[in-house]
């Protein structure tokens, strides 16, 4: 079929203990850790202390936290954590989007030197010089590989940036006294949902192009979005498909005549470094995740950056403070003229920050070209293998190149055998893989979107596609055997019924003993 | 008349006693088992009633269920009449679910039997349908009904039932009437096949709709508004009770023409400045043509394609997987002049370009 | 990569000429170039990036970023008395092991079924902080205090349907900073003013500027000055009877021994996670939570994800998932509330082990000896000529404002001057607004000890001679 037959699905179980919720390991008397006591001095000085809390402010019981000896606690993370399957764990190729590619452990080690860790923000410049230079280089490579001129660290994640481009169109056009008839951004189906959401909390209604036949947003579904009530263009290029929008430099070009400006979310960047850049296309905003392209860890959901990048003449709008440099000294700016103020506490996660200024030096120029192009070359390899698969297809842009990422659909297979992409995710989960979906709405239907990264050895990814191959054959073969997966997971069917119903859900241990027969 | 988008609550976690009928067609028996195949797992717990021999009974036994067959005057169901009087002994026996096999004209003779009053879905007979009140396949509808009767679908949508004129049909013209619509349980993957929206989220999405245009509209114009459950949301927002099937006309936010045929929309728009609000009808996402044929041609015309206001839901564009939006005006130089992109209101200040073609 | 060579770098395993050949061959092309066709020659760069020298030897890397690394001075080397919304905590050894661990480390969006680990570290994150907070409702962790803060206002605008937000003006600079630009134009922020001997709130201004399109009043406690806000009972009551809904930030750390908002009349309630086993990492530590009770009307309006607890198909097992999926942005783009994305997990798993290890009675223990601590430090001072302290006649926890207006020496030559000494000396709040000239923003936890502190009054001592 599409990999050697001598490629074999592992017989893979994943740990599975059981393991209570912490509350429930709760024994009374048991210690976790000792807080250091004052020195008797101290004591005969001020008392006790907490007579000093006003009434009313001092607590009456005692938190009712678990009371859990030491090595217990760690046994009990510690299983968690064999519940949960990291990229550095699996061929993650499955979660389409996020990137999953390797981040360096040597890294790890640089991060969590006291160097970073024991470092406070509000140190004087001269005592963080080392983590200022890390901001500001990072910063200078961002703009060579972007082509913008200035970057800020500060937002949290690529939501947070996507928060920041829409605070700064917004402010741009206030200057201009433009704000209130400016009122309208335009995005597409396939960007990440967040350009969407984003835009909304800055007050912006919201106009998203569904896509062509192509599964591309036309030029012509464009033109019949701007109009003098243009404020910006938020896109992904390109798009979850893994579809390159040849039309790029019109849609902004369009856009910027209408008098709006264009934010690139270049949450899909791992395929172009060095390929091509946001400024080319003629962006004057754009932003990376450190946590996809550049290595950071995922973390379980953050903590990431979102590091945002404007052209000259939105610089003075960024969030303050931004990383200069006077001579061989590094300082924060906190003066900016138009600042949109903050998006963040202080200047941003700062080991982020400094895992992917690690990965940039490791690579340099010639490497992340590189990385960019085995990314490609693996997903189109991945893509030549998938689409042969019976059940499986890739829709639109039928003979066309991927860039970084495929979607495909499962709509075949459902039809001949019921079996869903949520049902094939459950079951890869057997096999020690992740499969995932797409970001709702399903534009196309029963998706899977893959994207292999340059992370995985090709035996790697055979591994991972002989996985699916077998599992499409299982559908047709036994549907009722993937439709009841996971068998070698941690737990069995879960049973979302209740999520949804305020009389059942239970967010926390207590609303649920409240609500739920106690145990 | 018009059903509301409702939650139905279930009564505990012990399963209860439902019932589910049939009324079927006799070739479509291979569909039947289908569909009641992924509901053996509960032949047990639920009862089932239908309709004698190959109308339902012999389908339901073959897939291990003891039906109760109802009572019929003769032979087999063959008439509209003989749909009708099944569908409403089944609702006067208190029936939870009501499915039925066969296409648009099945529908229709439901719905004229027992309107709103009951849950039904249709399992789709193969031929091409109009009305929105069938699951995908045979097998989604199976599967659709065993989340109902267990509860874990407790959704109810209106969806549209579309009023095929037979003979127009097999001389190859469509013309289809909006005839009113039925309510279907809705598990968001299930019909729809995505998960498009919150509990009610269709008509949650509606009122947004509503809320958006009604904002936008202003005393300058004539507005005319199509048939449709979420033009009839718009309608409610500003106060005014219009016809859920029929064409209205609002001036300055009050009703100045209720149900108006082509002739009346021309003679009342002479010399106005008009636009007009519609909304895709119909399961296979029709914009003109499909249950509003009184916007011919004449008055879309008049009206001028610059001044057409389109509200959908996302739960409908998105259920069409990305296939444009269509036009069966009946003159193929309008449906030309219809061709394109255009801004389609989905929500309160969120709107979407969508590919309109013939 | 030095020029002429070609290494595979250890990053791209298919860098390797003969397994790239091979799959070239497979994909049928010759170059992969040719997988660029879709994009425009004319968007193609055509020189290479202009980068430094690429560093494939990891000892390379090492020495040259823990070169530039060394340039950083720490908290550890030095005594620090920073705080300002970034705290100096001791983090338990276990805190460490758990956060490093590869499973959680670099795992990410997966099913609750082979990432069941990370549901069920959140769950307990959820969990343990309701009981510090005595709420049955808290979030995934946000990005920090400045979002938390932001999106528990804008829930406050959605569940009322009003739009204006009255903020105590004793609030960090940076979190109104974040606040503005987040509740804009949305919402409109009025300034609620305090009393210049306590720092209280001034309940009277409260009350004359309340009105009926207040959606909620939002106060810090302890404020980000570190007095004790005692008057929250009554603010709570003055935004009830208003309609309206009492917002409160609060330091988890200090709830071992202050009481939790929730107790009095709090409906939201949200604050950072830092200080609960996380580095500082220079301001990369930081979680922002939200809680409140558990009531259709405030759950549907949280953003954040909600991991709930359920059950599977066999008994006795636990299965997690997303509670209320729909109302994110997640699935459903712009109509959701706000956006959620890619936040503060590991934090969030990282508090959790905290919490779990402190258990009840070391966050009573850790409450009580930062109240000793920090009030022996506020003594001392005072008795050091020309400085007073507390600024504000409250009782505080943790932080406090310093004065040093009688010294005749400016805030930041003072902290010069104990740099030399060793010492980073508290926040300058001079330039923050024109009653605090003067003055700094001092944090004292349960790292430092009567010699740490001892350091700091001799110091002090000396450079105000």
């Amino acid at each position: 079929m599409g990999v050697d037959e001598t490629t074999r699905v592992r017989n893979f179980h994943q740990a599975k203990w059981d393991e209570p919720i912490i509350f429930e390991l709760s024994t009374e008397g048991e210690r976790g850790v000792i807080v250091p006591e004052v020195e008797e001095d101290i004591e005969r000085t001020v008392g006790d202390g907490v007579s000093e809390l006003p009434p009313g402010m001092s607590r009456r019981q005692a938190p009712a936290l678990p009371e859990v000896a030491q090595m217990r606690v760690l046994k009990h993370f510690l299983r968690l954590s064999q519940h949960c399957l990291g990229a550095d764990l699996n061929v993650d190729m499955g979660q389409g989007t996020c990137t999953m590619k390797y981040s360096p452990k040597i890294n790890e080690v640089l991060a969590r030197s006291p160097k970073v860790a024991e470092v406070h923000p509000l140190q004087d410049a001269d005592t963080a010089q080392g983590a200022l230079e890390i901001m500001y280089k990072l910063d200078t490579f961002l703009q060579e590989i972007s082509g913008m001129s200035k970057f800020s660290f500060q937002p949290g994640g690529g939501s947070a940036a996507i928060l920041a481009m829409a605070s700064i169109i917004r402010a741009y056009h206030e200057r201009r006294g433009e704000a209130d008839k400016r009122d309208e951004i335009i995005t597409t189906i396939f960007s990440h949902p967040s350009d969407a959401a984003a835009a909304a909390v800055k007050g912006y209604k919201v106009i998203t192009l569904y896509q062509n036949e192509d599964g591309l947003p036309d030029v012509e579904a464009l033109k019949k979005a701007v109009s003098d009530r243009t404020a910006g263009l938020l896109i992904t290029n390109p798009e979850d498909t893994g579809i390159f929008n040849p039309d790029i430099v019109e849609f902004v070009k369009i856009v910027h005549e209408a008098g709006g400006l264009c934010g690139y979310d270049q949450a899909n960047a791992n395929g172009i470094l060095g390929i091509t850049r946001a400024s080319e296309a003629g962006f004057d905003l754009c932003f990376f995740n450190l946590h996809k392209t550049f290595s950071s860890p995922h973390g379980c959901g953050g903590p990431a950056t979102g590091a945002l990048g404007v052209r000259d003449e939105l610089i003075s709008y960024l969030p303050i403070p931004i990383v200069e440099r006077s001579g061989d000294r590094y300082f924060l700016n906190h003066d900016l003229s138009n600042t949109i103020g903050k998006v963040r506490a202080f200047y941003g996660v700062f080991p982020a920050v400094l895992r992917a200024y690690c990965w940039i030096r490791s690579l340099g120029a010639e490497g992340l070209k590189e990385a960019a192009c085995v990314a490609v070359l693996n997903n189109n390899y991945a893509l030549e293998k998938i689409k042969k698969i019976k059940g499986a297809s890739a829709p639109y842009a039928e003979g066309k190149r991927r860039i970084e990422q495929v979607r495909y659909s499962w709509e075949t297979l459902t039809k001949e055998t019921g079996v869903t992409t949520e049902d094939v995710a459950y079951r890869m989960a057997d096999f020690g893989f992740h499969l995932w979906s797409s970001h709702h709405p399903f534009i196309v239907p029963e998706p899977f979107t893959i994207e292999p990264t340059e992370s995985y050895s090709k035996a790697e990814i055979d591994e991972y596609i002989a996985g699916i191959e077998k599992i499409a054959a299982e559908a047709y073969a036994e549907p009722e055997k993937v439709k009841n997966a996971p068998y070698n997971s941690v737990v069995h069917k879960i049973d979302n019924s209740t999520l949804d119903d305020p009389e059942k859900w239970a967010i926390t241990w207590r609303a649920y003993l409240k609500k739920h027969e106690c145990k | 008349m018009g059903g509301r988008v409702g939650l139905k609550g279930t009564d505990g976690p012990e399963i209860l006693e439902k019932a589910v009928a049939l009324g079927a067609e006799p070739q479509s028996q291979n569909r039947t088992i289908e569909c009641l195949s992924r509901l053996k797992t509960l032949k047990d717990s639920i009862e089932l009633i239908t309709c004698p021999g190959s109308m339902g009974e012999e389908a339901s036994v073959r897939c291990g269920f003891s039906p109760k067959a109802i009572s019929t005057t003769a032979g087999p169901i063959t008439t509209a009449s003989d749909t009708r009087s099944a569908a409403r002994q089944m609702s006067d026996l208190g029936v939870d679910l009501l499915l039925f096999v066969g296409g648009d004209g099945t529908a229709r003779d439901i719905y004229n039997a027992v309107g709103d009053s009951m849950v039904v879905l249709g399992i789709p007979a193969g031929v091409k349908i109009h009305s929105a009140v069938y699951a995908c396949n045979p097998l989604r509808a199976g599967e659709l009904a065993w989340l109902y009767l267990q509860g874990k679908a407790k959704n109810v949508l209106e969806a549209e039932v579309m009023d095929i004129d037979e003979e127009d049909y097999r001389r190859g013209r469509i013309q289809a009437r909006l005839h009113g619509y039925l309510r279907i349980p809705y598990e968001r993957r299930y019909l729809q096949r995505a998960k498009t929206g919150s509990p009610a989220s269709e008509q949650y999405s509606q009122e947004a709709i509503a809320h958006e245009v009604a904002e936008c509209m202003s005393g300058e114009f004539h507005y005319v508004v199509g048939p449709g459950s979420t033009t009839r949301a718009i309608m409610e927002k500003l106060n005014l009770t219009g016809t859920l099937l029929g064409i209205d006309l609002v001036h300055k936010k009050r009703l100045v023409g209720k149900d108006l045929n082509e002739a009346k929309l021309l003679e009342r728009l002479e010399g106005k400045r008009t636009k007009l609000i519609i909304t895709p009808i119909g399961g296979q996402g029709y914009l003109f043509g499909r249950g509003n044929q009184q916007l011919s041609p004449k008055v879309i015309r008049h009206i001028g394609k610059d001044n057409i206001i389109i509200a959908g839901t996302k739960q409908k564009i998105n259920s069409l997987y990305g296939r444009p939006l269509l036009v069966d005006t009946g003159d193929k130089a309008t449906d030309r002049l219809l061709d394109g992109y255009f801004r389609i209101i989905t929500g309160y200040r969120e709107a979407i370009i969508y590919r309109v073609t013939y | 990569m030095k020029k002429g060579e070609t290494t595979v770098h250890p990053y791209i395993p298919n860098s390797a000429p003969q397994v790239k050949a091979r799959m070239l061959e497979e994909i049928g092309i010759k170059d992969i170039d040719e997988l660029y066709e879709e994009i425009p020659e004319s968007l193609r760069l055509k020189r290479k990036l202009d980068l430094p020298d690429a560093m494939p030897s990891e000892y390379d890397l090492k020495r040259h970023v823990e070169g530039i690394l060394s340039r950083n001075q720490t908290c550890q080397e030095n005594i620090s008395f920073l705080g300002g919304g970034c705290w100096q905590h001791y983090v338990p050894a276990i805190c460490d092991e758990i956060s490093q661990r590869s499973e959680f480390l670099t795992a990410y969006a997966g099913e609750p079924y082979e990432d069941h680990g990370r549901f069920q570290a959140l769950f307990e994150f959820e969990s343990l902080m309701a009981e510090l907070l005595d709420m049955d409702v808290v979030n995934v962790p946000t990005y920090d205090w400045c979002q938390a803060a932001s999106t528990a206002l804008r829930m406050a605008a959605r569940i009322t349907g009003r739009s204006e937000v009255l903020i105590s003006d004793t609030i960090s600079p940076e979190r109104l900073l974040a606040i503005r630009n987040y509740c804009t134009p949305a919402l409109s922020v009025r300034m609620v003013k305090h009393c210049a001997d306590t720092g209280l709130m001034d309940v009277d201004d409260l009350k004359a500027i309340i009105s009926v399109d207040t959606a909620g009043i939002y106060f810090e406690n302890p404020s980000y000055l570190g007095f004790i806000e005692h008057q929250g009972r009554e603010i709570s009551d003055i935004a009830h009877e208003n309609g309206a809904l009492c917002v409160v930030s609060v330091d988890p750390v200090s709830l071992g021994v202050m009481t939790p908002p929730a107790n009095y009349g709090a409906d939201i309630v949200c604050g950072d996670i830092q200080g609960l086993g996380v580095h500082m990492n220079y301001g990369g530590g930081h979680g922002g939570f939200i809680a409140t009770h558990d009531e259709e009307r405030f759950v549907m309006e949280y953003p954040s994800r909600l991991f709930g607890i359920t059950k599977t198909s066999v008994a006795g097992e636990y299965g997690f998932g997303d509670v209320a999926y729909e109302r994110t942005s997640f699935a459903v783009r712009e109509a959701g509330k706000e956006f959620v994305g890619t936040h503060a997990a590991l934090w969030g798993i990282t508090a959790a082990v905290y919490l779990s290890l402190m258990g009840p009675k070391a966050m009573q223990e850790l409450g009580k000896t930062i109240m000793q601590r920090s009030q022996y430090a506020m003594k001392k001072l005072s008795e050091i000529k020309g400085v007073k302290a507390p600024v504000f006649a409250s009782p505080h926890f943790k932080e406090f404002a310093v004065s040093f207006k009688e010294t005749g020496m400016t805030v930041e030559d003072i902290n010069k001057s104990l740099l030399e000494h060793g010492i980073f000396g508290g926040k300058d709040l001079s330039k923050e607004c024109p009653d605090l000239e003067g003055c700094a923003l001092y944090c004292v936890t349960e790292v430092h000890t009567k010699r740490d502190l001892d350091c700091l009054f001799q110091a002090l001592k000396d450079c105000l001679g």
